[in-house]
């Protein structure tokens, strides 16, 4: 019984660190080819999650919300890469990070006028809906599993976008030397727009993976963002493989402390303040986690090349 | 000092932060010193963040933190003399608030020192994360935390109290926050002057040469982080006693924005910068928020436009730019 539990939790934080790794693998894409700080990016992902289940409250299709999801996310992304993020390339860090704060607080009082303050419910499709018996597990959501799925998918098709096609041949370039690719003939900046819509575009699926979880509304991509930024300090900023073990490393990490801390405490202390004191330290776990990485290794498990 | 555009510009801005509410009070509006106190404790904090972010150009997105812990050391001490439980070693709290504010100070000084310890052997987007980070940490653990409210935060019932001024009179608490907010702008001008001042600078603009003449920037840096980090927390203690409420709202990242927003509104470095930030910040949250609902959603269009275009904020938009960039 014990055992059935953990491995659920276990397959719970897997899911979480795949959802993170979708969030992070965008964010550390943008920063690693362009340098810039993102923290709109979260409003992708909400933006995500509202065309995913504004389209399926519509057609009554999920998988038509999910297409809308990674086509509304792009375009966003690709907009707002147009229109202001690519006057932020040659800027500090500072600007950067207060451009695309004012972009959130744009965002998210726009997603308030639009849709108003009630979450948005969406339901898991019935393909997907229901639970499987697994080794040692009664019944694990079939949904969750699949979310799971979906991330190792994006991660071996991220894999062979970047070390076995063009495109992904021109941003490992972009990476290593922008001047120089830009001499090559390479039109860079489109190369930029099409990088920021596909980080946008997996901030966007993971909205709406997500949306079918939890409850869609305004300030969902917040926490997210954060939990991402954590993911991306540990694994290294830019590095795609540190994103992978990062996201999972930070997903496991925070589901298994909520769940053992608390009965690990009440070894040692009386049972009403180990609830509290576990509760606590769960919640502040994985940023422990990150001090500790980064007191070791400041630029993270896997820095990418500077 | 001679007096230069900048100088004129920040006495007008001094002088307009003293006489509107003085007047306003006159004439019996309280809601007006309310607002003026507002912008003073948030010009205080975010001077408090300009120490570290425009003097050593060190990003801290996790001012917030220091901020919450000021504000928490006056409700906690408070609530301790309310309910007439002792805390640690018998100590039964204060609701005296130069006891407070020693205390906010000594705590925010201690976290800067852990925080800032750790954060700075990073740089660059590094840092901003991990201040970013920390501050959320501390956020969850507020939250998570039941003894002082958790989520629904602490209410302060009456006002602290500071010898010989009636602190329930608002335009009396104004002129304590806006004595607080000159000295300490004060203490801002004499850090910037001092040898200190020039090499936190100079550690901002070329990190190796620094290094090359002896100096070691994390030293300098870490103790800017400190005294940074207790400015802020000496707001946030006062930013407590204004609402008489403390939340882990004010731990939030959302505040750690607003603080580096209110500098790059006024302009970043300048010594008045903040003030003119937290004005344009709280008039804009005013009259906007008077207008429509979404007014946040007009104040990140106005962020876009000073970020994009006008990169020197208020004060260099008047004055000029500043010698030395």
């Amino acid at each position: 019984m014990i055992l059935s539990l953990a491995l659920e939790q276990l397959l719970n934080g897997l899911q979480l660190g795949v959802m993170l790794f979708l969030m992070a693998a965008g964010l550390t894409l943008i920063f690693g080819v362009m340098g810039l700080i993102n923290l709109a990016h979260g409003s992708l992902y909400m933006v995500g999650a509202f065309a995913c289940a504004v389209v399926a409250a519509a057609t009554g299709s999920f998988w038509l919300g999910l297409a809308a999801s990674l086509v509304c996310a792009a375009a966003a992304g690709a907009i707002v890469e147009f229109l202001v993020i690519r006057r932020l390339y040659d800027r500090d860090h500072l600007d950067q990070v207060l451009a695309t704060f004012a972009l959130i607080l744009i965002f998210s009082e726009g997603a308030r006028w639009l849709f108003g303050s009630f979450p948005l419910y969406l339901d898991i499709p019935p393909l997907l809906s229901g639970a499987v018996p697994l080794p040692g597990i009664e019944a694990y959501p079939l949904y969750r599993l699949a979310i799971i799925g979906v991330g190792a998918l994006v991660a071996f098709g991220l894999y062979l976008l970047i070390s076995k096609t063009r495109l992904g041949m021109r941003i490992r370039a972009g990476e290593s030397d922008r001047e120089m690719i830009a001499a090559l003939g390479v039109d860079i900046r489109t190369l930029y727009t099409v990088v920021f819509a596909l980080g946008s575009a997996l901030a966007g699926l993971a909205g709406a993976l997500v949306g079918a979880l939890q409850s869609v509304q305004v300030g969902m991509g917040e926490p997210v963002l954060i939990l991402a930024f954590v993911v991306i300090v540990i694994g290294g900023i830019g590095s795609i493989k540190g994103a992978l073990v990062g996201a999972l490393i930070v997903g496991l990490t925070d589901t298994l402390g909520r769940f053992l801390l608390p009965s690990l405490l009440g070894l040692i202390l009386p049972a009403s303040t180990a609830g509290t004191v576990g509760a606590s330290l769960a919640a502040m776990l994985i940023y422990i986690v990150m001090a500790l990485v980064l007191a070791f290794r400041p630029r993270g498990l896997f820095p990418a090349k500077a | 000092m001679a007096l230069s555009r900048e100088n004129i510009i920040n006495l007008v801005l001094a002088l307009l932060l003293l006489v509107v509410p003085v007047a306003a009070s006159q004439m019996g509006q309280p809601f007006t010193v309310t607002l003026a106190t507002r912008i003073a404790v948030l010009a205080l904090a975010a001077t408090g963040l300009n120490i570290a972010l425009g003097l050593g150009g060190l990003v801290s997105f996790g001012h917030a933190v220091f901020f919450g812990i000021g504000g928490y050391a006056a409700g906690i001490l408070a609530s301790h003399v309310f309910s007439g439980e002792p805390m640690m070693f018998g100590f039964e709290g204060s609701n005296q608030m130069p006891v407070i504010w020693i205390f906010a100070v000594i705590a925010c000084g201690l976290a800067g020192l852990a925080i800032g310890a750790i954060s700075l052997r990073t740089s660059g987007v590094y840092f901003i994360m991990i201040t970013l980070a920390f501050a959320q940490m501390i956020y969850y653990f507020a939250i998570s935390w039941p003894a002082y409210g958790g989520e629904d935060g602490l209410s302060i019932l009456v006002r602290n109290q500071f010898p010989g001024i009636n602190t329930m009179l608002p335009l009396s608490f104004f002129l304590l926050c806006y004595g607080v907010l000159i000295a300490c702008i004060g203490l801002f001008a004499l850090l910037r002057g001092s040898r200190f001042g020039a090499a936190l600078q100079a550690a901002r603009q070329n990190e190796v040469r620094v290094a090359a003449v002896g100096i070691s920037p994390y030293g300098i840096r870490l103790a800017a982080f400190v005294v940074s980090a207790m400015m802020t927390g000496l707001a946030g203690a006062l930013y407590a006693d204004l609402n008489k409420f403390v939340s882990p709202s004010m731990l939030s990242w959302h505040m750690s924005g607003e603080l580096i927003v209110l500098i790059i509104l006024g302009g970043t470095g300048r010594l008045f910068g903040p003030v003119a930030g937290a004005m344009l910040y709280v008039i804009f949250e005013f009259a906007l928020g008077g207008l429509t609902e979404r007014w946040q959603f007009f104040l990140g269009l106005i962020l876009l436009g000073v970020v994009l275009f006008a990169r020197g904020g208020l004060i260099g938009l008047l004055a000029g730019k500043a010698r030395h960039d």
